[in-house]
């Protein structure tokens, strides 16, 4: 019952010459929303294909809902929904239609189902399109009725394998509206005391400003984890905040911050700027240092390190140059433009 | 933006998935037809385009060469050549009707939805029986329409023969459903599909006894005929109709003479046995090559 959504230990998965993952452990806590990152190519497909029991490890074990994906691959399969990268509904048939489709494949039970059919589709607000065929949604439309889809069964995870590549920026920012709610909606489920059904939200992205909406994140690079943990501890490794204050007196507030937190600062662009770990939480101190010290404080800003310089810390490359040194072949749409 | 309803509406009520069984299995399937179903009630174009080619075979064939028959003074007896092309252009429309709804689920895999099925926690032969029992469906209906035209080529209204036909069409369809989604399961291209109806459902059409009786064939030709598992499924159709038809034992002799073996005349229980035993290894080879591919 407390077993970890997801466990792997020592994951491998080689492709003839290629090593695709090389050596992973992982473990993600029930009701997280865990994102995985990395340039395409990076590992990421492999290991989601690997933990929805698609594609088989070559080494090491991985354990979804406390049950092998090796071993108990159908139980694995009846815990889990899926959300793949291309689409896979059936644009003839209705929005309900697919659903009903998806109830019945996965045994849903009848006297439940239909009301669970609204109750997904109200949640990602295609309730009053559920008639229409889905050839006649909007891409945004089509990835939140997969998303309904993959939860339609009461999965314990839901793994979404870049859920928002090809979309336009406002779709994905609602996309990841409707993901961070399912979090959300967790919480609720806790503080009421209900039963842990936990949704627990598994998605790989490589858009390094999605993965601010998770929990923790893991950031792969040629197969291996080369960072994992919270996207604040993570940017905290990388580097410290950059605390810009505006002050009446510049000369001052130097002597005042060195004194106070044996910091040196500097002045950039008519503003005092020093560099500490954690940005918002040295501010209220540096008020308080300042203000003693009678010097007025006209304006304050933090600025945070992003993701991507966390990944150009583990990598020593930007994810762009990453994705553009490995050519437009890997890139998903490519793919599937050659068949595959 | 779409208004996004309350997170907590999604925990309202549970849903169990239940372990697999037999039940489980019986409703994957049973939805996957239900599908086949729904398709072909909206592709009535379908339905028609796919009556042009075995009415074209039946009167204006079954015309043209009776005619070029009698004036050139063969004896067709008592059976004009519609009426015996009557069962074989029934089959040659199953033949058709359910090697593409077998090789449909090329475009399943082409537009994804190929994939929500197979990683669905049901067995892949759970998905196949579905799709070969929606295929053989939709050509057993479309074949209803030219059961209908049975009087216009001399053929009587009878009942039992109706619904013997229906049974025999059924399975046969059934058969060819299964190899379609058997050459199907390792085409990745819709393009490719094509080539393979014409480069194998076509020569199953020539080589089945469907044109013409399989008595006093050259040899090649009589090993063709018997290799192929379509002859067998023809032949009791033939049977059927032929049981119905007031003609002579000679003339039967002539237009149906059965398939025999060296010296060995095939009866037609043995005929739906082996037609059985083909639709079984077909749609077996079928599932092991998808579970492979994906």
């Amino acid at each position: 019952m407390d077993a970890p959504a997801v466990e792997v230990r020592g994951l491998t998965k080689r492709y003839g010459e290629v090593e695709a993952v090389r050596g992973i452990d992982l473990e993600v806590a029930r009701g997280e929303t865990f994102g995985f990152l990395g340039p395409n190519g990076a590992g990421k497909s492999t290991t989601i294909n690997i933990l929805c029991t698609l594609v088989e490890p070559t080494g090491g074990t991985a354990a979804v809902a406390g049950l092998d994906v090796v071993a108990d691959r159908a139980a694995v399969r009846r815990r889990i929904g899926l959300v793949f990268q291309e689409p896979t509904l059936d644009g003839p048939m209705s929005g309900e239609q697919n659903l009903r489709f998806h109830g019945e494949l996965y045994g849903v039970d009848r006297r439940t189902a239909a009301a669970r059919r609204e109750e997904v589709l109200r949640t990602v607000g295609l309730w009053e399109r559920r008639a229409d065929p889905v050839s006649t949604y909007s891409g945004g439309m089509r990835r939140r009725l997969e998303i309904a889809r993959g939860l339609l069964h009461s999965p314990q995870v839901l793994f979404l394998d870049e859920p928002t590549i090809g979309l336009d920026p406002q779709t994905r920012a609602s996309i990841w509206n409707y993901l961070a709610r399912l979090g959300e909606a967790e919480e609720i489920a806790l503080a009421s005391g209900a039963t842990g059904r936990g949704v627990t939200v598994f998605v790989t992205t490589h858009y390094m400003d999605e993965a601010e909406n998770c929990d923790r994140i893991a950031i792969m690079n040629e197969g291996r984890i080369v960072a994992l943990d919270t996207p604040e501890a993570l940017k905290a490794q990388v580097g410290a905040d950059r605390v810009v204050v505006g002050t009446d007196d510049d000369e001052a507030a130097l002597v005042v911050i060195r004194r106070e937190f044996g910091l040196e600062a500097a002045v950039h662009e008519g503003a005092v700027t020093v560099s500490v770990p954690k940005g918002a939480e040295f501010v209220p101190r540096l008020f308080a240092a300042l203000t003693a010290d009678g010097v007025g404080v006209r304006s304050v800003a933090v600025t945070r390190p992003s993701l991507d310089d966390v990944f150009l810390a583990h990598t020593g490359t930007t994810l762009r140059d990453a994705e553009a040194s490995r050519g437009p072949s890997m890139h998903p749409m490519a793919m599937r433009m050659r068949g595959r | 933006m779409t208004q996004l309803e309350d997170p907590r509406a999604l925990r309202v009520e549970a849903v169990r998935v239940p372990q697999s069984g037999l039940v489980t299995e019986a409703r994957a399937a049973s939805v996957v037809w239900q599908r086949e179903m729904i398709r072909f009630g909206k592709d009535r174009a379908r339905i028609l385009s796919s009556l042009a080619q075995p009415l074209l075979f039946l009167f204006v064939l079954g015309s043209g060469l009776g005619s070029l028959l009698s004036s050139a003074g063969g004896r067709s007896g008592g059976v004009a050549l519609p009426t015996f092309l009557f069962p074989g252009v029934l089959a040659i429309s199953v033949l058709f009707t359910a090697a593409f709804s077998g090789i449909s689920i090329v475009w399943d895999r082409e537009f994804g939805f190929l994939r929500e099925m197979l990683v669905a926690p049901v067995s892949t032969t759970s998905i196949l029986v579905g799709k070969a029992v929606g295929g053989a469906t939709v050509a057993t209906l479309q074949c209803v329409l030219l059961l209908a035209l049975a009087g216009l080529v001399g053929v009587p209204y009878d009942p039992l023969m109706f619904l013997e036909l229906l049974c025999l069409i059924f399975l046969m369809a059934f058969m060819i459903c299964a190899l379609g989604l058997m050459l199907a399961a390792r085409l990745k291209q819709v393009q490719t599909a094509m080539p393979m109806v014409q480069l194998i459902i076509t020569p199953l059409m020539f080589l089945s006894g469907a044109l013409f009786p399989l008595g006093n064939l050259p040899t090649w030709l009589t090993i063709l005929t018997h290799v192929n598992p379509m002859t067998y499924a023809v032949e009791p159709l033939r049977h059927v109709v032929f049981d119905r038809l007031d003609v002579s034992a000679a003339d039967r002799a002539r237009f149906d003479p059965g398939i025999s073996w060296g010296s060995f005349a095939v009866p037609t229980w043995l005929e739906i046995v082996l037609t059985v035993v083909f639709s079984v290894l077909l749609l077996g080879l079928a599932v092991t090559r998808f579970r492979r591919t994906d």
